[in-house]
């Protein structure tokens, strides 16, 4: 337990900002390299990207990438180099499939969902409401007594 | 109707706790890798103790083989040694060691000093397999089949425990041979 | 001698809590006037207790009393006292005591400002505040007690505090975000107390409305602390990641937000009462998953406390307790409700609904995208990630629908309005905003760019309407000076939070698109040059700190050959914890920062990796972020909620 927890706060206290610099004469690739090392996810760090990350196997990763920007490969074929080798889990940008439909378009279905529900539910009131209005019943001479009685009950309280 | 419709919320909520409960038994950190039941990556790369001879899958594809990725600098590759040794005298699986990102004297050294549990030791000084391989940190031991194919990683520490999972594993695969 | 008090004080405050949670609510059920009464001094017992044992831990830190465990994992001999004391809440033990004695305070503060409430009333809200602080304080005795200690044999000094706590940041942060976390509790309150009671009019609202917004205010400013923090402090310029625990104060804040103006038309009109007692439930329960997430190890983040999930369990139970019994609650009482009045299909009810449907569906794909991973590994799916690319992508797009909706609701009048009213209204505003949108990213940038054209367009429209709507007061007014002290603190509170809003998001989209950097090799005597600025490293020297020695690089700034700063980046080296952080040296400015940070030495020559960055409107995102929290701070400064007192409490 103890040594979990020694080992939790070392790898915290390690969070110090190492960055390599990378000489990129292509400024269209030094863009891409920034974008590819801050979507991917650092394998063993605590939730860092690579660009973030100072642990050994994010600068490895990155001094990958920046190898393969230089060999002309696309932004496809290094994602896929990534993937091929640590998983989906390196990726920040979850894979549009079967198993993640639920994840992305999950939040713009329940907006539609959201929204229809509340113009249901006011358009009902609304009606509820007009019939409401139509059905209250006229009283007849006698029930008109009573309740000018209890009126004055009530006042002379 | 609609008096049910007030329930949803519970019954939502209900099932978000029974995830939250499954949640709580995993290791959000461990990551299995990527290569399950995919063929061990293919290299070139000199042995560690005898750097003029060059390694390659051949070398140990044939029957099944435990990989054990290490490095001198890495004091959890302390702590596992003695079980690994204990591992090589069993003599039921050959260990490969991969010497990760390390320096090839000082990898020399300290097995001479802690005793040499592998068959032979590859040295991957720039991690180069060990990316192909999808290794994140040391130490790691890959399981790997007759036919080169990785049937199992386990991350951390061998333990006498992960040695008797390890054996139920090469059993199974020797009986699928 | 003295944590051991700690203890026993924990323990009688447990005492107290448990009869709090029990006698009170028995009288109100039971209307036994008695009963009901020991709820104030109940609430002010707890409090007395759990302060005691505040303070004792407070100076088991002050007098680096190392044989306390919590003391010896977080304090040094050389940390600063601002830092040793802060250190109280800088691991879980510690801020699990904070959380409970915050809600110690909020429920004494309840008792104290609750003089319209009528009795019953007041004993359930305290009642149920009761039971949650005995449900946390357990917690805390059961498996996360601050006062273990190390004996026989202690440590000679402590393990220090992780440096990147030693900061102010640390100070502020976590008091001001628990405020707000602990503060949903008493919304949380009031709407079980009226679930509780059947008293489902329209009071319970005008009663929780005050004390939703300052818990409201507070989680705002916390997030907002919390953003700045860590953008000076972890060294590379971010300022939201969408981390877990990022998200988990992110989730409550955004329902919160759904719940004030919730309470505001429940209070205002006597509609949305089951909508809003459902979003009150809501709000604190998003504030105790948050807790579970950040204490049970379920989740990896770079801010988890180190917990284990034996923890996380008990937690989880507390959870199924709070959350599974107050929505049994509401599923059972929540058809008693009524409405008070009724709308129209085009009024400000109707468009107030809908931006709520906005901000919860917000707050779902927060809750989403934070717990897919957990979900397709517990269906034995594998592992994945999900990150900013994701959050990015579906928040922006609904965040940019809700500003819209904004502006249309400040303009739409209550019960029925008419599309030729608001588009009267409406029409000068957004031809004012697509003006800017458009030719904004001409006039700051090189060209037109979509993102800045949207952002800048939807923030505008919401400075315009709110501007228009405030305008229009004083159409029929005799003098200015009358009108505008005649308007409440609330709506200037609104419109400072609303505005708020805007700001924060032109923040977001101009320091998204047009921020600058470029990590680079410089030996002494380099020159740079970024955004119009030329950076010369003018080369590193050592420096000592209290318990850091550190390599100070000094970096001369000018601008078309002015010089406008110098700034000294750090690369640290703590002593006792052995490890290095960068300490970011920043230029700050209303309408840019200059962010330089030092990397890793390379070669002899003295050259070092010198991370430059030039972020504009930075601020603004923090500005906006006070500007909501002030606006919510204001509206209890109304001065219905200052009537003077008609006596003691009703009795039933």
């Amino acid at each position: 337990m103890l040594r979990f927890f020694i080992l939790v706060l070392l790898s915290i206290t390690s969070a110090y900002a190492a960055f390599d610099t990378y000489e990129f004469k292509d400024k269209d690739k030094e863009l891409r390299f920034h974008e590819l090392s801050a979507d991917m996810r650092c394998p063993k760090c605590q939730n860092q990207n690579l660009a973030d990350s100072n642990a050994a196997i994010a600068t490895d990763l990155k001094q990958k990438i920046y190898l393969m920007l230089e060999a002309d490969k696309s932004d496809t074929e290094i994602v896929d180099y990534m993937v091929a080798r640590y998983g989906d889990f390196v990726l920040y940008e979850p894979r549009f499939n079967a198993q993640n439909a639920v994840l992305w378009l999950g939040p713009g279905a329940l907006l539609l969902l959201g929204l229809i529900v509340v113009i249901w539910l006011t358009r009902s009131r609304n009606n509820k409401n007009a019939e409401n209005t139509e059905q209250v019943p006229e009283l007849d001479a006698k029930q008109e007594k009573a309740l000018q009685q209890l009126l004055n009950k009530d006042k002379k309280s | 109707m609609p008096r049910l419709l007030l329930f949803i919320p519970l019954a939502l909520f209900i099932s978000l706790s029974f995830f939250l409960w499954k949640g709580l038994s995993i290791d959000p950190r461990e990551l299995p890798s990527a290569l399950i039941d995919k063929p061990f990556p293919e290299f070139q790369v000199a042995a560690l103790l005898q750097p003029e001879r060059m390694l390659s899958k051949a070398d140990f594809i044939g029957k099944p083989v435990l990989v054990n990725v290490w490095a001198t600098w890495c004091p959890s590759c302390r702590q596992e040694h003695e079980q690994l040794l204990r591992i090589a005298q069993d003599n039921k699986i050959n260990i490969i060691g991969l010497n990760y990102k390390d320096e090839r004297a000082a990898a020399t050294n300290w097995l001479r000093q802690l005793g040499n549990p592998y068959a032979f030791n590859i040295y991957d000084e720039a991690g180069m397999l060990g990316l192909d391989l999808g290794v994140y940190g040391a130490p790691e031991t890959y399981l790997l089949d007759a036919q080169g194919v990785v049937r199992h990683r386990h991350v951390g520490v061998v333990t006498a425990q992960t040695w008797a999972k390890l054996q139920v594993m090469i059993q199974k695969l020797g009986v699928n041979q | 001698m003295i944590p051991e008090l700690g203890e026993f004080a924990l323990i009688l405050a447990l005492g107290f809590s448990f009869i709090l949670a029990v006698i009170p609510l028995y009288g109100a059920a039971t209307l036994n006037t008695l009963w009901m009464d020991y709820a104030k001094p109940l609430a002010r017992a707890q409090f007395t207790f759990l302060l005691i044992s505040f303070i004792c831990l407070g100076y088991a830190f002050a007098n680096d009393d190392f044989s306390v465990q919590y003391v010896a994992n977080h304090s040094n001999s050389q940390l600063p006292i601002e830092f040793k004391l802060s250190a109280i809440w800088g691991g879980h033990e510690g801020s699990l005591l904070l959380w409970a004695f915050i809600l110690s305070g909020w429920t004494l503060a309840v008792s104290l400002f609750s003089r319209g409430l009528p009795l019953d009333m007041l004993a359930r809200v305290l009642g149920v505040m009761g039971i949650i602080a005995t449900g946390f304080i357990s917690f805390l005795l059961w498996t996360s007690s601050p006062f273990e200690r190390y004996l026989p044999r202690f440590p000679a000094d402590g393990a220090d505090l992780n440096p990147l706590l030693q900061d102010f940041g640390l100070i502020v942060h976590p008091p001001m975000l628990y405020m707000g976390y602990v503060g949903f509790s008493v919304a949380f309150a009031f709407a079980i107390a009226a679930l509780l009671s059947g008293r489902l009019d329209a009071a319970w609202a005008r009663w929780s409305r005050p004390w939703t917004n300052v818990a409201w205010a507070f989680l705002g400013a916390g997030i907002t602390l919390g953003s700045w923090w860590a953008y000076y402090e972890l060294g590379w310029g971010g300022w939201w990641f969408w981390d877990p625990v990022e998200n988990a104060s992110l989730m409550p804040w955004l329902v919160g937000t759904a719940l004030i103006h919730s309470l505001a038309v429940t209070e205002k009109r006597g509609v949305f009462k089951s909508w809003t007692l459902l979003l009150a439930i809501f709000a604190f329960s998003l504030s105790l998953l948050g807790t579970f997430l950040v204490r049970s190890g379920v989740l990896t983040s770079v801010h988890a406390f180190a917990s284990d999930p034996e923890r996380g369990f008990f937690i989880l139970v507390l959870l199924l307790l709070t959350i599974g019994g107050s929505l049994t609650l509401y599923a059972f009482k929540a058809p008693n409700v009524k409405s008070e009045s009724s709308f129209g299909w085009l009024s400000r009810e109707m468009l107030l609904l809908i931006n709520n449907v906005f901000l919860v569906v917000m707050a779902i794909t927060v809750l989403l995208g934070t717990l897919y991973p957990l979900l397709i590994d517990a269906l034995g799916s594998g592992k994945i990630s999900v990150g900013p690319p994701y959050f990015n992508a579906l928040f922006v797009p609904i965040m940019s629908l809700l500003a819209l909706s904004m502006g249309i609701s400040g303009a739409a009048r209550w019960r029925q309005t008419s599309v030729a009213g608001l588009k009267k209204q409406l029409l000068v505003p957004a031809i004012i905003s697509l003006v800017v949108g458009i030719i904004f990213p001409f006039i700051y940038g090189d060209g037109f760019n979509f993102r800045v054209f949207l952002g800048m367009t939807i923030s505008t429209w919401v400075i315009a309407t709110t501007a228009k709507e405030f305008k229009d007061k004083f159409r029929n007014a005799n003098s200015i000076t009358a009108k505008l002290s005649q308007l409440t603190p609330s709506y200037y509170g609104m419109m400072l939070a609303h505005v708020g809003v805007a700001v924060v998001a032109i923040g977001i989209t101009l320091v998204s698109t047009y921020s600058e950097e470029r990590d680079m090799r410089m030996a002494p005597g380099d020159k740079i040059e970024l955004a119009d600025y030329q950076f010369e490293f003018k080369g590193a020297k050592k420096v000592k700190g209290a318990n850091f020695t550190a390599d100070e690089g000094t970096i001369e700034v000018t601008l078309e050959g002015e010089p406008v700063v110098t700034l000294y980046p750090q690369k640290r080296h703590y002593t006792v914890k052995r490890s290095m952080m960068t300490e970011a040296s920043i230029d700050a400015g209303l309408f840019r920062d200059l962010y330089l940070a030092m990397g890793e030495p390379l070669g002899d020559d003295g050259a070092w990796a010198i991370r430059v960055h030039y972020k504009p409107y930075v601020r603004w995102l923090w500005l906006g972020g006070l500007f909501m929290a002030l606006g919510g701070i204001l509206t209890v400064f109304d001065k219905r909620y200052r009537k003077k007192s008609t006596g003691e409490v009703a009795h039933a």
